[in-house]
């Protein structure tokens, strides 16, 4: 793998940036494999390639049924943060964080991960108090993050509406230096070419039709391209996992729901941080490009659909438009939908399933793409070692029937209202 | 934007309607004590990728409540019936 530099940019550069070799491998599959992974978003790469680093299994290929990050990787509204309250989560997306932090390095691939902070208003004085809980709960963590008033937050973030007669009046937020945005397809390519590096086979158009059984144990799968025997197989395709664990006979705790994304028009800096609404559910910051990125709820109900509906669309930017009311001025010129695992609490799984030979990651919620680096390093951590790596091993499949749910939010097995 | 087809209301926007989540699963009975039980009522879902069995309450409209099967991936809606008539 040639890697890239300031000087092998200026060579390439000499030649008009012409010779530069493919970024990874277009293998036909092979017979056979010791681990394949279906899937190939953020977090399948990232198993292969941690699988590859930090267990020295390379006889591995990623599964893809369309193009590298076609599906919620390329997405996502980018955000990364680690204000997780709950035990499992904590740890986890500290974790997650922390590998961010050196993620470009790591991959010799631009991420582009700018920690520009990112700020989680509050508007009554209760929300107040559990918004101190958190930060506490937090810092008692090791985990940097920090309550700040309205006066500071009205300095450091000007534009907003601080004013008390505002509709939902600003009294603060939690901020978290340590958080920020990423370039999501970066991620997918970083990985793949990483994981390449290592002979791991990435494997376009190849959908997993079916599972590959001996004595109840899965020893491979049926594709659109063959069948491909595994020694094992784990499984990262969020959005999708319930139909995929139903080729395997598992039911999940998972429903799936569309989220949408939309983008403004290009503007002049206005921001240069993250800010989550707390009065509603609304997010927003600003590309490289200019455009506000932002998000809210997800439609409500089931849906496989990537594209949402107009009704949604519009509560959104109710919800938007109350928080900072130039954003009624503003075009929306692009807009989409993913499917999102959404379980029973919120929280995601990452396990060794009841069948042999079969591992699940996947009920991202809409919370995944944060969690890339950690879920591949725990992922691949779980397929080689068969045990729970020590920043997972709370999110397990069986914890819904144990009575040991992970719920952030505190909504009770509604899928939809997480 | 779905539009519902209220056997008693008509063609009406998805927007006069609340989701009432997935139909297939029936509540066990209170006497039941089985754990395993409860919790596939509680959280297991099938999830499927196909026809999907669901409530809707007509919350701004005659509050029935109903039961729909929609497509999950191209959202057609291609049965529509009172919940009180499918037996729950």
């Amino acid at each position: 793998m040639a890697r890239f530099s300031a000087f092998e940019l200026f060579k390439k550069g000499l030649t008009g940036h012409k010779n530069w070799p493919a970024q990874w491998r277009d293998p036909e599959p092979k017979p056979a494999y010791d681990v394949v992974i279906i899937g190939g978003g953020g977090h399948g790469l990232a198993t292969a390639y941690y699988l590859a680093k930090n267990h020295g299994i390379t006889n591995v290929a990623v599964l893809e049924k369309g193009w590298l990050g076609g599906g919620n990787t390329g997405r996502n509204t980018t955000i990364v943060r680690s204000n997780y309250m709950i035990e499992g989560n904590t740890e986890f997306y500290e974790h997650s964080l922390k590998l961010w932090e050196g993620l470009s390095q790591e991959l010799n691939y631009n991420v582009m991960f700018s920690q520009r902070g990112q700020y989680n208003t509050f508007h009554t004085p209760a929300q107040r108090d559990t918004a101190r809980r958190r930060v506490n709960t937090l810092n008692l963590n090791g985990i940097e993050a920090e309550l700040i008033d309205a006066k500071r937050m009205a300095a450091e973030v000007p534009g907003l509406d601080y004013s008390e007669s505002a509709r939902f009046p600003i009294l603060g937020a939690i901020h978290q230096k340590r958080a920020g945005t990423a370039r999501h397809d970066a991620v997918a390519w970083g990985y793949a070419r990483g994981a390449d590096g290592y002979g791991v086979d990435i494997i376009q158009n190849c959908e997993v039709t079916g599972f590959i059984r001996e004595k109840g144990a899965i020893t491979g799968v049926r594709t659109t391209r063959g069948e491909i025997g595994a020694g094992k197989v784990g499984m990262a395709v969020a959005g999708n996992s319930s139909h995929v664990a139903a080729m395997a006979g598992l039911t999940l705790p998972i429903e799936t729901h569309v989220l949408q994304a939309f983008v403004s028009e290009p503007l002049k800096p206005i921001f240069d941080t993250v800010i989550s609404f707390g009065a509603a559910h609304f997010y927003i910051s600003q590309s490289d490009k200019g455009g506000l990125v932002m998000g809210g709820d997800i439609d409500g109900y089931n849906s496989y659909a990537q594209k949402g509906g107009l009704p949604t669309m519009e509560h959104v930017f109710a919800a938007g438009v109350s928080f900072l009311p130039y954003l009624s001025r503003l075009k929306i010129l692009r807009q989409w939908g993913g499917v999102m695992d959404m379980t029973m609490d919120g929280s995601p799984i990452i396990c060794k399933s009841p069948i042999d030979g079969f591992y699940i990651n996947g009920g991202w919620c809409y919370g995944g793409f944060k969690a890339t680096p950690a879920s591949g390093w725990c992922f691949a951590h779980t397929i080689a070692t068969d045990t729970p790596h020590e920043a997972s091993a709370k999110f397990t499949l069986d914890r819904f029937s144990r009575g040991l749910v992970i719920d952030e939010r505190g909504a009770g097995p509604t899928p939809n209202a997480h | 934007m779905l539009r519902i087809d209220c056997p008693f209301c008509g063609l009406r926007d998805e927007t006069e309607f609340t989701y009432g989540g997935d139909a297939s699963r029936t509540r066990p009975p209170l006497d039941e004590t089985r754990a395993e039980v409860w919790n596939d009522y509680v959280y297991q879902r099938p999830n499927p990728k196909g026809l999907h069995s669901e409530y809707w309450f007509h919350q701004h409209g005659c509050r029935s409540w109903l039961k729909i099967t929609r497509d999950m991936v191209s959202h057609e809606i291609t049965a529509v019936a009172y919940a009180k008539d499918t037996g729950e």
